[in-house]
Formats: C-alpha cells, sequence, structure tokens
C-alpha cells in the first residue's frame, strides 16, 4: 500500500478525510490514501510510479494522460483518484507483454509513428480503445478516435499509419 | 495543477445524494461527468467545499423513447452513447447531428448531456439543441420533482435555476406531432474547440408544411440564443428558398456575437446564415417526397 500524500509533499488538513481506494491497475489490484483532489493521473504518476501517463495541459484539451477506465478512453487528468474506487485502469505499462510489445507499440516503432514520444502512450490507449470495439477500422475512423489526442511533432500522418499497421497485425494473429 | 481541498461523497441513492446537498448549504457541488467541472477545480476557478459525486446513483444513464415518441435522457448518459443511439439516428436528427460534435471524443466518453445543460455555458451545445427542440429539465430535490423548460433553466453564464438541493435528473424532448426534420452544425476550428458559431435547426411537419419550429444559436451571444422569431416564421408554410432565407436572416439578426480570436462579429452572424440556410435547404427534399 503506498500512501500517496506522503509521496506528494503535501499535508493533508485535518478535516478533509483521506479515502482508501482500491483500483485494479494493468490487472494488479492497488490499494492507496488518497485526498479527494488528487487526480487519476497524479496517482497514477507519483503514487504508483507509473511515469508512462504523460500529463501536458492543465486544461483537459491534449489527451496525452488518457488511459482506459473500464476499457474506455479518459482523460485520467480530468477524473479524480476518489472516482477510479472499485475500477480497472489500463496504462500505457499495462500493454506490452512479458516479452514483447504489444502490436500497437511495434506498429508506432515500425511506422515511426513517434518523435518525441510525449503524446504517444495517450495515442496508443486511445488507439487500443478503438481497436478493442473496431479491429479492422478505416482510416477515417482512426483519425476519429484519435481526434481528441494532440501531437506537436508527426503531423499525425505516421501515427494513423502505426494504428492501421496494428489492426493488420492483430488481425492476423487472432486468424492464426 | 491540484484542485483546492474540498470533502468528496459518492452517495448511492438520489435521496442520499439531495440530503448530501441539503448538508453542504451552498457549499457544495454535484459531480457527473467532470468535463467541465473537474478543469474548473483544477484551475481554481471553482472551489466547493463538498463534491457530490452522482456517477454511482442508480438507474441514471439511460436514454430511451417512450411510446409515444417522448425522449428521455437520464443525468448520466454520457455523450458518446447518444453518439451512437440507434433511438437519436432513427428518430431525432438535430440531436443525432450534434452529438458528434460535442468535445472530442475521449472526453464524449465521460460527459453527460445533462451536465452540459447544468453548466450553462454559451458555448455549449447541447442547451441550443434542447432549446430547439423544445425540452425540459426534470429537477429532483427534497420536495420531489419539478420540470423546468430549458428556455428558464439558463438564467445567464454558467447559471441556471437550480436549488443548490436539487439535481437534474433527466431531460425531455416532447413528442413531436408530425414528422420531424433538422439538424445542428457547427463551426470549430478543430476538433474538441467550442463552437465559433454553432446553430440547431428543428422542424415538425405535417406533409411539406411546417408545424412547428425551433431554431437556437450555440456561440454568439452571453448565452445560449433562442432565434423564436426566425423559427416562427417558417410555420404555416412550406420550405421555400424564400421562406428559408429569410429564416435565415432573422436567425442572424438575433445572434449577438462579439469578434474575439475564432472570428469578428460579421464573419459569425455570417455563419449563422448560411448555416440555417444549410439544414434548412436538406431538410427540403424530404418533405416534399412525403407531401
Ligand atoms: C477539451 C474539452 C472540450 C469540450 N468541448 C465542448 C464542446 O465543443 N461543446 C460542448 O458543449 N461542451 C464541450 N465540453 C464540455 C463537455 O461537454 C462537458 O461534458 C459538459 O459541459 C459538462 O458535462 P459533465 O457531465 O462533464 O458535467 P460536470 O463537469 O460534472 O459538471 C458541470 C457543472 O454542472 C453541474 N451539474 C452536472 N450535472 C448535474 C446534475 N445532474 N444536476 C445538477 N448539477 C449538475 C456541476 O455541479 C457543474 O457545476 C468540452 C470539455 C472539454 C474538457
Ligand atoms: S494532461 Fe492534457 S488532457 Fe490530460
Ligand atoms: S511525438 Fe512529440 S508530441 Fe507527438
Amino acid at each position: 500500500m503506498s500512501s500517496l500524500f506522503e509521496e506528494i509533499r503535501e499535508p493533508v488538513a485535518g478535516d478533509v478525510p483521506v479515502r482508501r481506494v482500491s483500483i485494479t491497475v494493468n490487472g494488479v489490484r492497488r490499494t492507496a490514501d488518497v485526498e479527494p483532489r488528487l487526480l487519476l493521473a497524479h496517482l497514477l504518476r507519483q503514487g504508483l510510479g507509473l511515469t508512462g501517463t504523460h500529463t501536458g495541459c492543465d486544461t483537459s484539451n491534449c489527451g496525452a494522460c488518457t488511459v482506459l477506465f473500464d476499457g474506455k478512453a479518459i482523460k485520467s487528468c480530468t477524473m479524480l483518484a476518489v472516482q477510479a474506487d472499485g475500477h480497472e485502469v489500463t496504462t500505457v505499462e499495462g500493454l506490452a507483454g512479458p516479452s514483447e510489445l504489444h502490436p500497437i507499440q511495434e506498429g508506432f516503432k515500425d511506422e515511426h509513428g513517434l518523435q518525441c514520444g510525449f503524446c504517444t502512450p495517450g495515442m496508443m490507449l486511445a488507439a487500443k480503445a478503438l481497436l478493442d470495439e473496431n479491429p479492422n477500422p478505416t482510416e477515417d475512423e482512426v483519425r476519429w478516435a484519435l481526434s481528441g489526442n494532440l501531437c506537436r511533432c508527426t503531423g499525425y500522418q505516421n501515427i494513423v499509419k502505426s494504428v492501421l499497421w496494428a489492426a493488420k497485425k492483430l488481425q492476423s494473429q487472432s486468424a492464426s | 495543477m491540484y484542485p483546492s481541498r474540498f470533502r468528496y461523497e459518492a452517495p448511492r441513492s438520489i435521496d442520499d445524494a439531495i440530503a448530501l446537498l441539503r448538508q453542504g448549504a451552498g457549499e457544495a457541488k454535484v459531480l457527473a461527468g467532470g468535463q467541465s467541472l473537474v478543469p474548473l477545480l483544477k484551475l481554481r476557478f471553482a472551489a466547493p467545499e463538498l463534491l457530490v459525486d452522482i456517477n454511482n446513483l442508480p438507474g441514471l444513464d439511460y436514454h430511451r423513447a417512450d411510446p409515444d415518441g417522448t425522449i428521455r435522457i437520464g443525468a448520466l448518459c454520457r455523450h458518446a452513447e447518444l453518439e451512437r443511439s440507434t433511438i437519436l439516428a432513427t428518430r431525432q436528427p438535430t440531436m443525432a447531428a450534434a452529438a458528434p460534435l460535442i468535445a472530442d471524443p475521449v472526453v464524449r466518453n465521460r460527459g453527460t448531456l445533462v451536465g452540459s445543460l447544468c453548466h450553462a455555458d454559451p458555448q455549449g451545445d447541447w442547451a441550443s439543441v434542447v432549446t430547439a427542440l423544445g425540452g425540459h429539465v426534470v429537477a429532483q430535490g427534497a420536495n420531489g420533482r419539478r420540470n423546468i423548460p430549458v428556455a428558464q433553466f439558463v438564467t445567464g453564464p454558467f447559471q441556471n435555476v437550480l436549488a443548490y438541493d436539487e439535481i437534474a435528473v433527466e431531460a425531455v424532448i416532447p413528442a413531436p406531432k408530425g414528422t420531424v426534420a433538422g439538424g445542428y452544425l457547427k463551426l470549430e476550428r478543430r476538433v474538441g474547440d467550442f463552437a465559433t458559431a454553432g446553430t440547431a435547426v428543428a422542424l415538425e411537419m405535417s406533409g411539406a408544411v411546417v408545424t412547428r419550429a425551433g431554431i437556437a444559436l450555440t456561440g454568439v451571444g452571453g448565452s445560449t440564443i433562442d432565434a423564436a422569431e426566425a423559427a416562427q416564421a417558417l410555420v404555416g408554410g412550406p420550405l421555400t428558398a424564400d421562406s428559408i432565407a429569410h429564416a435565415a436572416d432573422l436567425a442572424a439578426q438575433a445572434a449577438q456575437p462579439r469578434s474575439d480570436h475564432r472570428g469578428s462579429a460579421d464573419y459569425k452572424r455570417h455563419i449563422v446564415r448560411t448555416f440555417v440556410e444549410r439544414i434548412l435547404t436538406r431538410v427540403q427534399p424530404s418533405t416534399e417526397r412525403a407531401a
């Protein structure tokens, strides 16, 4: 169990009760004591050390913090950690298997879907939510699914290619 | 950025939620999808003492059509469900057109239509849609429920008429009497941006004759604009090039845009005119077939 307000080094006001939450993160049940105002993104990063989830803005615009919440893509900077109690969260650290990359990660590698990499975790999770629901998307559908995620580097072209690459790979895997 | 400190409760019944809001005595806030409130908390534009999270309330995540055609949207129905809705796709073209234009797909997985009405952002798309459709909000408080027409629900930018211990439990679109037509168009600089200008048009027709019309405008005034005069000009006759142009002009006159980083006032007014004309022109052929 990690005690989060220690991690973020802010004393808890006496009259604000800390809450114990239990969240299944990447398949593992994690427990933490959190202040209600703690954002899920900060619990993941500071509390659980899962720094693959990035935060790129203060205004809920960029999508760098996108994770899966019960399988759906959400902005983890726009949800309180207490709200995740009893729910399942998948972060970028949950994508790869023990010995190999997830096909979405392979796609980004093969098709040069990243430059600085800051937006990449959010992009990959938005892509995963899409492919889980629609394994054979058109280019337009990929662009639609990623339209809430901003990238300052790539111009998106290769990101879209990466996701289409991953879709093909996942389909050939499930066929064989 | 961290929000300032607050107490948090996630009640499991509406009665408990209302009791908590009472305790909060005006210093409590309802948390629905959080897609407007959490950003405000982070920026510390809002600093409530207590957050009453309604996401665990049972039975509010629906949208449905009653046998008579009334459409009901529960307080926990997310934008994304409305975007995928076959009920809206087959029965309610104005709502179906607006749903994919709210925010971005990730925000749509959490944000709610009812929350958007409560937030009363002049840039909010749903308020225009529900205004054009003549809808109302059902509010529940300690003394039961009351219906509030959406035109009276919003009193100004970011202000609604809910008492501090009331929860908006449902938005209602009344049953149409004729065939329905209409649409929603929004100009945005990029996905996820609020409207430079948006127009909602909702018609009921009997054959080729318009029997009810609603037109409302997003982002071109201090609150949602009900272009009632423009809508009224369409009622009682068929849609013709002239009647369409006239209504579009009246809608543009009803707009009160301000020049800002999204465009000049004249430009926004021009968009309103063009959009109203475009929506009405598109509904014409199908109504002529129906006649
Ligand atoms: C990046 C981004 C882009 C966006 N773009 C758009 C856009 O283009 N168009 C648009 O219309 N919106 C946009 N939004 C806002 C979004 O649609 C929100 O979902 C919506 O405005 C609020 O709904 P919510 O459920 O998230 O409410 P919350 O954020 O939870 O609440 C908003 C306010 O309403 C109150 N409230 C909520 N539900 C109730 C209830 N049932 N009873 C009483 N009070 C209640 C809350 O107390 C709070 O004051 C955007 C948001 C983001 C983050
Ligand atoms: S950090 Fe930018 S949307 Fe969450
Ligand atoms: S790769 Fe740099 S922001 Fe996308």
